[in-house]
C-alpha cells in the first residue's frame, strides 16, 4: 500500500465498496430489465407500440390514461416489462443509503458524534423520500 | 427514420435515438467537466416528445448513475471526502425533495420557462467561474473545526501531499440548499454548482472540489429521483436507454479526455447549453414551440 493509499480511511473504502456494488448490480438488473422488456419477453401492460401516445402526457394524465401504479404499486405488478428495469433502478437508488448505513456504523464505533448525528439525519431524510409519504395522494 | 404502418415514426426510434444521444452526451461531459444531467434535461426536454416530468427524473438517473460509477474511484484515490460531502449533501438532498415537489406541482411551461433561464444562467458561471487549483484558506471556520473537515491528498501530478482546510461553511451550506432546490426542480444533476461552490466559496482545492461533488451528487440525487419515482414520474422506456448510453459513453469519455483538448469541448458544451437553454425557454414562453 502506498503513503497516498494509507491516507484512505479504511470507513472511506468500505462506504466506496458498497457504492460500487450497488452501482453494478443495479446496472446489471437495468440493463436486463430492459432487454426483458422492449424484447418482449414479458408481457407489458401498455403495449410498446402504443407507448408515442402517452410519455407526452403530463404524469397525473399518464396515470390516469394508462392505470399504471405509482408510488411502491410497481411491486405488485412485478414482472410486468414495465416493472422490470424499475428493479434496477431501485437498486441504483439504494446504493448512497446503504453506504451512509455503513458510515454511520463506523461514527458510532469511533463515537464520533457529530456524524452519527448527520448520517442519521441524511439516513431520515432519504428514507422520507423513499417511502412515498410526501408524495401520497 | 423508420415509418410506421400509419406514417408516424416507430416506437422504438425514440428510444433508440435516446441511447445515440446519450452516449454522445456520456462522451464529451467528461471532458468538458460537467455531469450529463445539465446537457441531457434542455436537450430532451427540447426536442424528444417525452413529457418534462419523465424527462427531468430521467436526468436525475443519469446524473445519478454517473456519478456513481466515478464515485467508488474517486473516493479510493483520495479525491472525495466523505466529512466534507455529508453535512452539505444533507442540507442538499433535503431541500432537493423540496424542489422536485414544487417541480411536479408547477405548470410545465412555467417549469420550461424556468430552466430556460437556469441553462443560461449555468452558462454564464460556466464560462466566466475562474477556477483555484489551491485555493488559499488563511483560516478554518468555526463549523468545519467542529466537524473536523480539513485533511491530505495527494497531488499525483506533482508526486506530493497537500494539505486542505476549508472556510466560508456556513455559506457553502446555504449555496448547497440552492443547489439542492435547483437539482431536484429541474432534474439536473448539479456538479456544475457544486465545484464552484467547494472551490471558490468554501477553498476546497479544484481535484478534491470535483471528486467531492460526484460524491454529493450520489446522494442529492438519490433524494430527488425517489421523489419522481413515487410520484410515478418514471417511464423505464426514457430512464433504462438514458442512463445506459450516457454510462458507456462516459467510459469513452473518459478515454477521450487523454487526447481531445478540452477547452475545445467544454466551448462546444457552453454552446449546446445556449442552443439548449434558448429552446427551453422558447419552449416555456411559446415563442418556439
Amino acid at each position: 500500500m502506498s503513503e497516498a493509499d494509507a491516507r484512505i480511511s479504511p470507513v472511506q473504502r468500505r462506504f466506496a465498496a458498497v457504492l460500487e456494488t450497488g452501482m453494478r448490480f443495479g446496472l446489471a438488473l437495468l440493463a436486463l430489465g430492459l432487454v426483458a422488456y422492449v424484447a418482449g419477453w414479458v408481457p407489458t401492460a401498455v403495449p410498446l407500440q402504443s407507448l408515442p401516445q402517452y410519455w407526452s402526457m403530463p404524469v397525473a394524465d399518464y396515470h390516469r390514461a394508462t392505470g399504471a401504479p405509482d408510488g411502491w404499486g410497481w411491486l405488485a405488478h412485478f414482472g410486468a416489462g414495465e416493472t422490470l428495469p424499475m428493479a434496477g433502478i431501485a437498486v441504483l437508488c439504494s446504493a448512497a443509503l446503504l453506504a451512509i448505513i455503513v458510515l454511520l456504523i463506523a461514527s458510532v464505533k469511533r463515537r464520533d458524534w457529530a456524524y452519527v448525528a448527520i448520517a442519521s439525519l441524511e439516513i431520515a431524510v432519504l428514507l422520507l423520500a423513499a417511502s412515498g409519504v410526501l408524495t401520497a395522494h | 427514420m423508420a415509418a410506421a404502418p400509419g406514417g408516424e415514426v416507430a416506437w422504438w426510434w425514440w428510444p433508440l435515438a435516446l441511447f445515440c444521444l446519450c452516449f454522445v452526451l456520456g462522451m464529451i461531459a467528461v471532458p468538458a467537466g460537467v455531469g450529463g444531467g445539465v446537457l441531457f434535461v434542455p436537450l430532451v426536454g427540447g426536442f424528444f416528445p417525452f413529457h418534462l416530468d419523465f424527462v427531468r427524473s430521467a436526468g436525475l438517473l443519469v446524473a445519478l448513475a454517473g456519478a456513481l460509477a466515478a464515485g467508488p474511484g474517486l473516493l479510493r484515490a483520495g479525491l472525495a471526502d466523505l466529512r466534507l460531502a455529508l453535512p452539505l449533501a444533507l442540507v442538499a438532498s433535503a431541500t432537493s425533495i423540496v424542489g422536485a415537489l414544487v417541480g411536479l406541482a408547477l405548470p410545465v411551461a412555467m417549469v420550461q420557462t424556468a430552466l430556460g433561464i437556469a441553462i443560461l444562467c449555468i452558462v454564464v458561471v460556466m464560462w466566466s467561474a475562474q477556477r483555484s487549483e489551491f485555493p488559499l484558506v488563511e483560516k478554518s471556520d468555526w463549523l468545519s473545526q467542529a466537524l473536523r473537515i480539513h485533511g491530505v491528498f495527494h497531488d499525483a501530478s506533482r508526486g506530493r501531499a497537500i494539505e486542505w482546510r476549508v472556510h466560508r461553511t456556513p455559506l457553502g451550506i446555504v449555496l448547497f440548499a440552492f443547489i439542492g432546490l435547483l437539482a431536484g426542480m429541474f432534474g439536473l444533476g448539479a456538479g456544475w454548482a457544486n465545484v464552484p461552490a467547494l472551490n471558490l466559496v468554501m477553498g476546497v482545492p479544484l481535484r478534491l472540489s470535483a471528486g467531492t461533488s460526484g460524491l454529493i451528487l450520489t446522494i442529492v440525487d438519490t433524494s430527488a429521483a425517489w421523489v419522481y419515482i413515487n410520484k410515478g414520474a418514471l417511464l423505464a422506456i426514457v430512464a433504462a436507454p438514458s442512463v445506459i448510453g450516457m454510462m458507456l459513453g462516459a467510459r469513452i469519455g473518459a478515454r477521450l479526455l487523454q487526447i481531445v483538448d478540452a477547452a475545445i469541448i467544454r466551448r462546444m458544451v457552453i454552446a449546446i447549453l445556449v442552443f439548449a437553454g434558448l429552446r427551453a425557454l422558447g419552449q416555456g414562453t411559446g415563442i418556439w414551440t
